[in-house]
Parts: C-alpha cells; sequence; structure tokens
C-alpha cells in the first residue's frame, strides 16, 4: 500500500464523496424518484461522516468488560446519534414517497419541470392572477425590452 | 491487520461511490434502487469494520433492508416498476450485455 494512506484519509473521501455525489443528484436530477434516491445517498455519506467522527484506529468496540483495566474504546456517542438518524432517515423517506405517489396522483407523471408547470399554473388560477412567469423568463417579463446589439455597443462607447 | 482493513476499505470505498453514481445515472428505477441498496449495504461493513457493531446492524437491517423495500415498493404505485426494458437499450446493464451477445 502506498504509504501516507490511511484508513481515516479513505474513509473521509467516501464520506465526502458520498455526500458530494447526494447533492449533485439533488439538484440536478429532473425526476423526482431520483431526487428521492440521492436524499438517501446524501443521508448515508453524512451518517459515515458522523460515526468516523468518533473512530480511533488502536480502540476497541465501545463494549464495557468485567476486567480491571479497560483498554480504549471508540467514542459511543456518535454511534448512538447515528442509530437514531438512520431511522429517521427511513421515516423521512417513507414521506417523500407519499408526497411522490399524491403528487402522480393529481399530475400524472413525475418531472420536474412539467410537475413545476402545472403547480405554478394552478397556484395563478386559485390566487385569480395572471400567470406571467416561466422558466425562461423566472421573474416575469421585463418591464422594458433588451436593447439591440448597435445602441447598446454606443453607449458602452460614450462610457 | 491494518493493512487488511486498508484494502477493504478501498473496496468498499471504491464499490459504494461508483453504485452510489450509477443510482444517479441509470435508466431503469428498479436498477436505481437496487443500486442505493448497495450503497447501504457497503455502509453497514464500514459500520462493522469501524467497530460500531450495533450502527452496522441497524443500517443493514432497516437501511439496506426496509428502506428497499419502501422504494420499491412505491415504484409500483408509481407505475415506475418494470423488471426488463426489453426491445430498446434504455438500460446500461441490458445494453452491455445485448453487445456482448452479438459479440
Amino acid at each position: 500500500m502506498i504509504p501516507g494512506v490511511t484508513l481515516e484519509l479513505i474513509l473521509y473521501t467516501t464520506a465526502l464523496g458520498l455526500v458530494i455525489i447526494g447533492l449533485a443528484g439533488v439538484v440536478l436530477s429532473s425526476h423526482l424518484f431520483r431526487m428521492v434516491l440521492a436524499l438517501v445517498i446524501a443521508e448515508a455519506g453524512a451518517n459515515l461522516m458522523l460515526v468516523l467522527s468518533g473512530y480511533r484506529w488502536d480502540a476497541v468496540a465501545p463494549i464495557l468488560l468485567q476486567r480491571a483495566e479497560q483498554p480504549t474504546m471508540v467514542d459511543p456517542v456518535p454511534q448512538a446519534m447515528v442509530l437514531t438518524a438512520i431511522v429517521i432517515g427511513v421515516g423521512i423517506q417513507a414521506l417523500a414517497v407519499s408526497i411522490l405517489i399524491r403528487i402522480r396522483q393529481r399530475y400524472g407523471n413525475l418531472k420536474r419541470r412539467d410537475v413545476a408547470e402545472k403547480m405554478d399554473a394552478e397556484i395563478a388560477a386559485s390566487a385569480g392572477i395572471r400567470r406571467d412567469i416561466s422558466q425562461d423568463a423566472p421573474l416575469g417579463e421585463r418591464p422594458l425590452s433588451p436593447l439591440p446589439a448597435h445602441t447598446a455597443e454606443s453607449r458602452g462607447g460614450d462610457a | 491487520m491494518s493493512e487488511v482493513e486498508l484494502w477493504i476499505a478501498l473496496i468498499l470505498g471504491i464499490m459504494m461511490l461508483s453504485s452510489a453514481v450509477l443510482a444517479l445515472v441509470v435508466k431503469n428505477h428498479l436498477a436505481a434502487v437496487a443500486a442505493a441498496s448497495v450503497v447501504s449495504l457497503g455502509l453497514a461493513l464500514l459500520f462493522a469494520l469501524m467497530r460500531a457493531p450495533d450502527v452496522a446492524m441497524t443500517e443493514a437491517a432497516v437501511g439496506a433492508g426496509l428502506s428497499s423495500l419502501i422504494l420499491a415498493l412505491a415504484l409500483r404505485r408509481l407505475g415506475l416498476w418494470q423488471i426488463d426494458s426489453g426491445r430498446e437499450n434504455s438500460n446500461l446493464l441490458s445494453a452491455s450485455s445485448k453487445g456482448k451477445d452479438d459479440a
């Protein structure tokens, strides 16, 4: 093995990689179910990093023995926290899946852009206002039309 | 002992990262759920390696078992359940196996 490569380095790389892949998937995926899967992966990376914070390479598992001198143990507090976080994670996942089922019942599919369009239209209709927001113009229509090319050039020359 | 742990952690880490990418890339949703389950299973083995046996047991039972069960049953309710995408190469695995059959 290459000197300098320790177990902690490998595990930190894995944890950070999982978090980064999960967050990139949440941001970039175009399907809502894929978004839930990316959330699960990011949560796995966060759990790994939490357990890693209490890890020592020269320690034993945190189990008390009836012995005169107790060997060093790894920190049991992050492990207990992660034990809770795993179960809470499954609860969050079940909630997200149930929301997905309701979205599918209402809008027919789970494509992110499609669902956002339909949701915008529905909100605008229930509020009784004109819907002027789209994916291409997120802040609505511009108050002034953009300047033609030659005008912008001459103005830049003046300044 | 430490050398062995190092190699095990390296192999598990590479496996987990690649299957995490696969879970977000592969077209078939059932295969994506299976890849996420592989990530959870590798995480359970890493927990056992890091001397957290209770967390490893919980992760293997709840994270790899129950959570992929929930996701797979949700796929049936969402109408995305398809075992084999058959004719077209919409799936990474079917594309590779089809290429192997041709060769």
